[in-house]
């Protein structure tokens, strides 16, 4: 509605006695676009990379999440069956197309399904490679596309996300830097899923549950060392 | 459903909320709940205040080129295949909403925590236009069901206890086996989460809102911990974002900011579970995601609030610590505000929003304690924009008459002080003298309100500026 967009600029620019054309104004604002200043980052996260890493351990445990820590890509599809097994869960999964994935040894764990493509939410079992920790607060940053789709990261009960511990980061800023360099300035992917823990809920008497509307369980496979 | 305007009648609903026991039951937990954890996550960050300033600084100036973030946010949602529309009041907004909706051929919209869906009564005019609106957080479906309002802007059913969801539960959803065991809040969650699942996958279009839009990348940004508002935003064929013009803000960097005070301000979490950045609609080569993505901007009344003392309050990113920390809404709860926003927040926004006409109620129901400021993520100075619209309510001859002439012969006296000692002296004494012995009064003329349900001390020695006086005089006797 063109009538409603001028309407309610006029009034913005009315109220701040502007006229949106002001030289210095807009440099200003076109700077701190392409600037893009971080701000305050905490110290918590700024941590020599071993360090970094008990650290994003540490709170992915404290975000209900549960986690193994393996050595290399290697053992992915044994983590995997292990933990199905341990919780009577169907040996099948769905996952996208990423390389990283597609290239596990799969043949290591013959028993288990492997089936590729987006969720239609009949799937108990997701897999996921995240783009990156974040060891500040034991966030996984997940991309949308092909490789790993987003429905993977909510509609199934069980979301299992392997994470290289070289792409584990301190902070959120980092990530954004990593994004930049892969997507370009002021561009992202569809969607950029941060995600804490699993689905949780503490609308009935403040008493928090998990397994609201997305996964009841997220399970981290960290994957080697960051050096 | 649509929020009928009662804030009006704020007295009456604040005493209707002290007789409810139910009620009182479960605000007697919002105090010690939510107070513990912001301490707590507030203390394992030591750059917390730094942050609060950096995040106050960041709305300050988003605010002050609006117009140019505005424009900016527009184009880069275009760039990215979304539509942008402007909405100037509610109407506008629901017409906007529903023409979308009537295009795509929508029977079912799922939905996402929206305050703004409140504010311009969207589920009553979808029903109306015989769309079905399913809300998908776990305390708005509650409310939904029970066709109530929220009662706080994060936790909108804390009004509710087990035992209500139960029989609303068993009310509803009659497809399931009446003899199944519900009294553990598990199996009602559970519940709740199989009944919504279908309605997340048959879903035409999803609507939700925004806790901020970034400018830089054309992005809406969605906070949950329940994965409602992803499952929402995800699989429909259209993506509605319902946000307001306050929500930019420039970068990912500064949206970054405002995330690492918002959860901590709000449920004590360093970072909610769920924090999904939305730029356009599905690409080429994605598998999942909505095919359309719209956002429709609200002003209705907002960009009149950028001139003034008011713009301090469009800072707000709605955490709710305000109203968590607000020992008038601990005594009364959201309802008793008689409209959408509750708390100190709601006691400047409402007025601004609907009127000081129909508003001017909320910000006299503040003590000044201060709490609300000292807690809020952006530093909103909430008592000093109370107290601008108690101006305002004056200036406009709203205030009740015995009150205005009450003030009127305070402020006469308190402008004079050679009258007011002598005066408020000569008070003090009779009032002691009637004391007597007892030292209190069970009734008094004019503070029948106050003695109805404890005593009123009886003054005793001598008024605070005389005893001020004396003690600065005997300092200085004692300091010579």
């Amino acid at each position: 509605m063109t009538g409603s967009r001028e309407t309610v600029l006029a009034s913005v620019r009315r109220a701040l006695g502007v006229t949106s054309r002001e030289a210095p104004r807009r440099q200003e604002v076109a700077d701190r676009l392409k600037g893009h200043p971080a701000g305050v980052i905490p110290a918590r996260g700024q941590l020599p990379p071993s360090e970094r890493i008990a650290l994003f351990k540490d709170m992915v445990l404290a975000a209900a999440a549960s986690l193994d820590h393996l050595p290399s890509m290697d053992e992915v599809p044994g983590a995997i069956a292990a933990y199905l097994r341990a919780r009577n869960l169907p040996s099948s999964l769905l996952r996208g197309t990423d390389p990283r994935l597609a290239d596990l040894p799969w043949h290591k764990e013959p028993q288990l399904d492997v089936w590729i493509g987006a969720s239609d939410g009949h799937q108990l079992v997701g897999l996921s490679h995240a783009f990156a920790g974040i060891a500040e607060s034991g966030t996984v940053v997940l991309l949308s596309g092909q490789d790993n789709p987003t429905t993977l990261n909510f509609l199934p009960d069980h979301h299992l996300v392997v994470v290289d511990a070289r792409e584990v980061d301190g902070d959120y800023e980092t990530v954004w830097t990593r994004i930049r360099a892969r997507f370009g300035e002021g561009a992202l992917p569809r969607a950029v899923n941060w995600v804490t823990g699993p689905s949780r809920s503490a609308d009935i008497e403040q008493t928090l549950l998990l397994g609201a509307h997305g996964p009841r369980s997220l399970h981290i496979l960290l994957v080697g060392t960051a050096d | 459903m649509t929020v009928a305007i009662t804030s009006p009648h704020l007295k009456e609903n604040a005493a209707e909320a002290l007789k409810d026991a139910q009620l009182q039951e479960a605000l007697a937990k919002v105090g010690p709940g939510f107070i513990g954890k912001r301490r707590a996550a507030a203390d394992k960050m030591p750059e917390f205040e730094a942050l609060r300033d950096s995040a106050r600084d960041i709305k300050t100036h988003t605010l002050a080129h609006l117009d140019l973030y505005l424009e900016q946010f527009e184009e880069k949602v275009r760039a990215a295949g979304g539509h942008v529309h402007f909405a100037v009041d509610a109407a506008d907004a629901r017409a906007i909403i529903t023409d979308i909706c009537k295009r795509l051929g929508a029977r079912t919209v799922t939905k996402g925590k929206s305050m703004i869906s409140e504010e311009i009564g969207l589920n009553d005019h979808l029903e109306a236009q015989g769309i079905l609106p399913v809300e998908t957080d776990l305390g708005e479906y509650l409310i939904q069901i029970r066709h109530e309002t929220p009662s706080h802007i994060i936790a909108p059913a804390i009004h509710l206890n087990k035992r209500q969801v139960e029989a609303d539960f068993r009310r509803v959803h009659t497809d399931l086996p009446a003899d199944r065991d519900l009294t553990e809040p598990t199996a009602l969650l559970a519940e709740a989460r199989g009944e919504l699942r279908q309605k997340f996958l048959m879903a035409d279009v999803g609507i939700t809102g925004a806790n901020f839009l970034i400018a830089e990348t054309g992005t809406s940004v969605l906070v949950t911990n329940e994965g409602n508002g992803d499952l929402t935003q995800t699989l429909p064929k259209a993506h509605i974002v319902l946000a307001s013009l306050e929500k930019l803000v420039p970068t990912l960097e500064d949206a970054t900011q405002l995330l690492r005070v918002l959860a901590r301000s709000a449920t004590g979490q360093d970072m909610s579970v769920y924090t999904s950045f939305s730029t356009g609609p599905r690409r080429a080569d994605d598998p999942d995601g909505p095919g359309e993505y719209h956002v429709v901007l609200l002003d209705n009344g907002r960009s009149a609030m950028l001139q003034g003392d008011l713009r301090e309050m469009l800072r707000c990113i709605r955490c709710g610590a305000c109203m968590n920390h607000c020992p008038v809404y601990h005594a009364i709860g959201g309802h008793a505000y008689g409209w959408v926003y509750p708390g100190p927040m709601g006691a400047v926004l409402t007025p601004s929003l609907i009127g000081v006409e129909k508003g001017a109620n909320l910000p006299n129901a503040s003590t000044f304690c201060g709490r609300c400021e000292e807690v809020c993520p952006v530093r909103i100075p909430l008592p000093k924009l109370m107290r601008h619209w108690r101006e305002k309510e004056f200036e406009r001859h709203l205030t009740p008459a015995p009150q205005r002439y009450g003030l009127k012969v305070w402020g006469f006296l308190a402008t004079r002080g050679w009258l007011y000692r002598p005066a408020t002296r000569l008070a003090m004494k009779a009032l002691a003298l009637l004391g007597g012995t007892r030292g209190r009064f069970s009734s008094l003329p004019l503070a029948g309100g106050w003695t109805r349900y404890r005593d009123f001390p009886a003054p005793e020695g001598d008024t605070f500026q005389a005893q001020w006086r004396a003690r600065k005089a005997s300092n200085r006797s004692t300091a010579a």
